[in-house]
């Protein structure tokens, strides 16, 4: 993709901005619509503390991203700009780790080798290039905003999902030396483990998108079905409309055809050439 | 022997794609067709390799002068500096192949799968890769074998689903999840054969 010479920069009034934010969360949600960042999410939703502590973490490393690469925009090269947004989210992909490491040691280790993975996260990349280097820093901070909580909320959904069908547990986690979640009961022992393994996460995360289609599909029936019952009522009043125009010009044309043909009829009848080639 | 064993981990046992989730964007997006499926397998075999090689030599140097918490800014640079040197040289010397693989070669910088192996011949593996440059290197190619295997199989799956009738809100995405999933089900199989 290139860039045009002069960056337009859209301009958003406050509902605008709002809906920057709820853009990134539902209607194009990173993980369910755009199909970005498909690692992390598949490898760490064994949990929702996991799938939280993910989230958070890239959400992070989103909003810092692109607010610098935001206010960089006009100085990067448009030659060297990829390594240099890989180069600016993988200083900040670095500060996440040493804070995680030194805070929240637990979810250090539950994140792994994922966590230096978020500076291959592709939702941050592309967020930087389709819109962080066009538009303001508010804007951006807002849509990273916006992308990262989408990407956790996704996380979440499907770590809650898994968790319950594998672990048979509920949000468990540890912050610190606090404790927390709920075991529901013997449901551990009866719990299908194949939900934590990577086949059921692809399972898992193929029928929740799935159903999230199917609720959308449906909704969109819905929406049209009502657009069409009044799409039929303006069409009635359209067709009306159009007729009477058409009604009345016709008249018009109808007098102007009279009035043309009576014009020739007057003079020139001896000049027309039909009646040469016919001999 | 240590060498068949890495292999085979690294192929089956320890599938990039469908036992660590290393590189599922690709494996997920460039997985309609075969032919296509195969140029990015064979790139990333071939960044893998050498992606492999230079990582190795680099964390040796930030060990050296004592800064390793730069490791994750170090490789990713080394990564896309190497795509990029690939890029050219295949170009100049070999076009044949450079036209072959040229469309992934870009692809690949993000491709997680490559800075995955570059960390994991250094922490996880343990002392085998860490300590030896052709381990590493071994690691890399078979991993990233290991990719193509996943990605070829998935391809010819979707090939196969193009023509059948599926139910309309599993189209695209979630079938070929649903698939992977499978898949994924029976590579589990070969866990516990190397421990």
């Amino acid at each position: 993709m290139k860039k045009s010479a002069m960056p337009q920069e859209l301009k958003f009034s406050m509902k605008g901005k709002g809906k920057i934010v709820t853009n990134g969360i539902f209607a194009s949600n990173p993980v369910f619509r755009l199909v970005l960042g498909m690692c992390p999410t598949l490898a760490i939703s064994t949990s929702a503390f996991n799938g939280l502590g993910m989230g958070l973490a890239a959400t992070v490393v989103l909003v810092c991203s692109n607010a610098l690469v935001s206010l960089l925009r006009k100085v990067i090269p448009d030659k060297v700009r990829i390594p240099a947004y890989v180069l600016i989210i993988a200083t900040f992909v670095t500060l996440v780790e040493m804070l995680l490491r030194k805070f929240i040691p637990a979810l250090y280790d539950a994140l792994g080798i994922y966590l230096p993975l978020i500076v291959v996260n592709c939702i941050i990349l592309a967020r930087a290039e389709a819109f962080a280097s066009t538009n303001k820093v508010g804007d951006s901070v807002l849509d990273g905003l916006g992308m990262g909580l989408g990407f956790t909320l996704a996380l979440v959904l499907l770590g809650v999902i898994r968790e319950f069908l594998g672990s048979g547990t509920f949000f468990t986690g540890s912050f610190g030396d606090v404790e927390f979640g709920v075991t529901l009961g013997d449901l551990p022992d009866y719990s299908m483990a194949v939900f934590v393994l990577p086949a059921g996460g692809f399972l898992t995360l193929g029928l929740v998108m799935a159903a999230i289609n199917a609720i959308s599909d449906k909704a969109a029936k819905a929406r049209d079905e009502k657009h069409e019952e009044e799409g039929k009522l303006i069409d009635e009043m359209v067709r009306e409309h159009v007729e009477n125009e058409l009604a009345e010009t016709e008249n018009i044309a109808k007098d102007e055809v009279y009035a043309e043909r009576s014009l020739p009829s007057s003079g020139d009848d001896g000049d027309m050439p039909v009646g040469e080639e016919r001999k | 022997m240590t060498y068949f064993l890495l292999i085979i981990g690294a192929m089956f046992v320890n599938n990039f794609v469908l036992c660590q989730f290393l590189g599922c964007c690709p494996f997920l997006g460039v997985s309609k067709k075969t032919d296509t499926a195969l140029g990015m397998g064979l790139a990333v075999i071939f960044v893998m390799g050498i992606a492999s090689v230079f990582t190795w030599l680099v964390q040796k140097l930030l060990v050296a002068a004592g800064i390793e918490y730069l490791q994750t800014i170090a490789f990713i640079l080394v990564i896309a500096a190497l795509v990029q040197l690939v890029e050219l040289l295949l170009k100049k010397f070999m076009p044949a192949l450079y036209s072959a693989l040229g469309v992934y070669l870009p692809l690949i910088t993000t491709n997680c799968a490559v800075l995955g192996v570059a960390i994991l011949n250094i922490q996880s593996y343990g002392i085998a890769t860490a300590e030896s440059l052709f381990m590493s290197f071994l690691n890399g190619v078979f991993s990233g074998a290991g990719f193509t295997i996943a990605i070829l199989l998935l391809a010819g799956i979707r090939e196969r689903m193009d023509v059948n009738a599926v139910p309309k809100p599993f189209r695209g995405f979630p079938v070929t999840l649903v698939a992977a999933s499978i898949m994924s089900l029976a590579f589990t199989a070969f866990s516990g054969m190397i421990s």
